[in-house]
């Protein structure tokens, strides 16, 4: 006809298939939390970590010879062992959890992912869950394989419970995907990503009275310390060692983590913004 | 649906950047089951107009209405289907796991698996990617990576597609079936589309237009009103008639200052860094657009 109407020859390859039959338009308003999407993120966020091999190695592998490093270090002390080995049992999941969730919320940030899901009916909640949830599954793993090793192949002693200490381990692992995530608002690169790693765990690592008793420190890092979140992984570990049950200062140490570890998450998503300049 | 409102109004649209004004008070309106291209060049606020109307851009203010809604209502997450100019997929997943895990956001619960399941093959078939669907997306060239990204959005049954540049850097053949495909969408589903590029050999193929340049609109109408208001043969010879129209107009009364604004549209803001396109228009008579990217040779309709 006229050269007016817009092409649309419309030939074979481009006709739409008709939408699916049935299909709702869901136009509801998205919940604070969805179980379906948040379990949906953390199996994507696994299976993303399923096509790196590597990564997945590294993460349960280094703790592990770590460990067996340090057991041998400290070959003539085995009561030193113990403690630094409790300690470490905490602190490793910490650490990788902060790596791992800090690189990558700042590849969701920078691929355009995470704009796309927050234009999407995804909960900022459901985001959050879903990671936590994944990188708190392969922390069960990592935390169980250590543990395991530390304490019937290594012949770390422990007075109370392995269960408390791979407790404690995962709520560390939790404490860690907080930060990581916090910190990835901040960060515009993967350097600087990975910079903040000796910039908010190493001072937390040399306060945490894993070298030395925090009560031997000069009393303003003592303070200091007490203000870390790691101390008191570091003394809830420290508590399963020298006791035979649960303690009131373990349950103290261990709600006070787990209390960090919310707080910063809530922070993190405070970080995650559906409108950006 | 006669009453409906547009599927986009904008009323003294602004946006700011830092503290530099993006979008200058633009009003327009996207009527709905059409496409709506949205041209001109880089840099002149198009990526901002739609991210303003997805709502994911900061600092908007006047009145912008998506689908009867303010922009970035959380009722509106599902209806929009968006895709940014970048690609945004997973490279470490496959372009099959990618959609599923957006189709999973958009339609969740374990009930829907099989809808979602049909969606996602339905979604690869209409970008042409059956043959990859099992490829890591990190593995494909560009121009498949933003046909992943492509699918995305058009998983569900948006009521409104806003894509961001979607041909840019696909060849020819390419080009022309994705274009084939959203006249498809839109007069089968009565989906609205409002897609930006600037090349302007692709407006030719949109029912309306709207023609930015530097942070305003410079003209909102169809290929044709435009070719016959200018007298111009092609639309970019259409919008070059345009630029020049209004920066005489803009010239005129400033003949006693120096430093007058060659900028219709943003009068406030000088753009040193844009020079103003030369003022004899192309020859009316020469198509400057490569002949195998002429669309009109197609219109058979």
């Amino acid at each position: 006809m006229s050269p007016t109407a817009p092409t649309s020859p419309t030939p074979p390859t481009a006709a739409v298939s008709p939408g699916v039959p049935g299909q709702a338009a869901p136009a509801s308003r998205p919940s604070a939390l969805d179980f379906s999407r948040t379990t949906a993120t953390a199996a994507r966020a696994l299976r993303q970590l399923r096509h790196d091999p590597r990564t997945i190695a590294l993460m349960i592998l280094v703790p592990c010879v770590m460990l067996v490093l340090l057991r041998y270090v400290f070959d003539g002390s085995p009561r030193t062992f113990d403690s630094i080995g409790a300690s470490l049992l905490g602190i490793f999941p910490l650490i990788t959890m902060f790596l791992v969730t800090s690189i990558a919320t700042l590849r969701e940030r920078t691929s355009g992912t995470l704009e796309r899901l927050l234009a999407m009916p995804l909960g900022k909640g459901d985001l959050i869950a879903g990671y936590a949830l994944a990188f708190g599954a392969l922390a069960i793993i990592q935390s169980a394989l250590a543990t395991g090793l530390a304490v019937w192949l290594l012949g770390l002693d422990v007075t109370g419970s392995p269960w408390l200490l791979l407790l404690v381990a995962l709520l560390d692992a939790l404490l860690g995907t907080a930060l990581g995530l916090f910190v990835s608002a901040f960060a515009a690169s993967e350097f600087q990503a990975v910079q903040f790693m000796p910039a908010v765990i190493f001072p937390q690592l040399l306060l945490c009275g894993l070298f030395t008793p925090r009560s031997d420190m000069h009393p303003v890092l003592e303070a200091i310390s007490d203000v870390l979140p790691m101390s008191y992984a570091v003394d809830a570990m420290n508590e399963v060692l020298k006791h035979t049950d649960m303690t009131a200062t373990f349950v103290r140490d261990a709600l006070i983590v787990a209390g960090s570890a919310l707080l910063v998450l809530g922070l993190g998503a405070a970080t995650l913004r559906r409108r950006t300049p | 649906m006669p009453l409906s409102p547009p599927a986009v109004r904008a009323e003294g649209l602004t946006v700011v950047r830092g503290t530099r004004s993006v979008l200058h008070g633009l009003d327009f309106t996207v009527p709905r089951g059409q496409i709506t291209g949205l041209l001109g060049p880089s840099g002149c606020g198009k990526s901002t107009l739609m991210r303003a109307t997805v709502g994911t851009q900061a600092k908007v203010s006047g009145t912008l209405e998506v689908l009867g809604l303010p922009a970035g209502d959380a009722a509106l997450r599902s209806r929009i289907g968006y895709v940014t100019q970048a690609p945004s997929v997973y490279d470490d997943l496959t372009v099959r796991q990618n959609l599923g895990y957006f189709a999973a956001i958009l339609d969740p619960g374990r009930a829907a698996s099989e809808r979602r399941h049909a969606d996602v093959t339905r979604v690869i078939d209409d970008v042409d990617l059956a043959s990859h669907a099992d490829s890591l997306a990190g593995n494909l060239s560009g121009g498949q990576r933003s046909r992943v990204s492509l699918a995305v959005a058009l998983l569900g049954t948006p009521e409104l597609l806003v894509l961001d540049e979607p041909t840019v850097g696909l060849d020819p053949v390419l080009r022309r079936d994705l274009w084939n495909l959203f006249h498809a969408i839109a007069e089968q589903r009565g989906t609205t589309l409002l897609i930006s590029s600037h090349v302007m050999d692709e407006a030719e193929r949109c029912h309306r237009l709207l023609l930015m340049r530097e942070g305003g609109i410079l003209a909102d109408d169809t290929p044709d009103a435009l070719r016959e208001r200018t007298g111009a043969d092609t639309v970019e010879a259409a919008f070059l008639h345009l630029v020049d129209e209004a920066a005489e107009a803009a010239h005129r009364p400033a003949t006693t200052t120096t430093t007058a604004p060659r900028n219709p549209a943003a009068p406030e803001l000088p753009a040193p860094d844009s020079p103003v396109p030369s003022p004899e228009p192309p020859a009316t008579g020469t198509d400057p657009r490569p002949a195998g990217a002429h669309p009109r040779e197609e219109t058979a309709r």
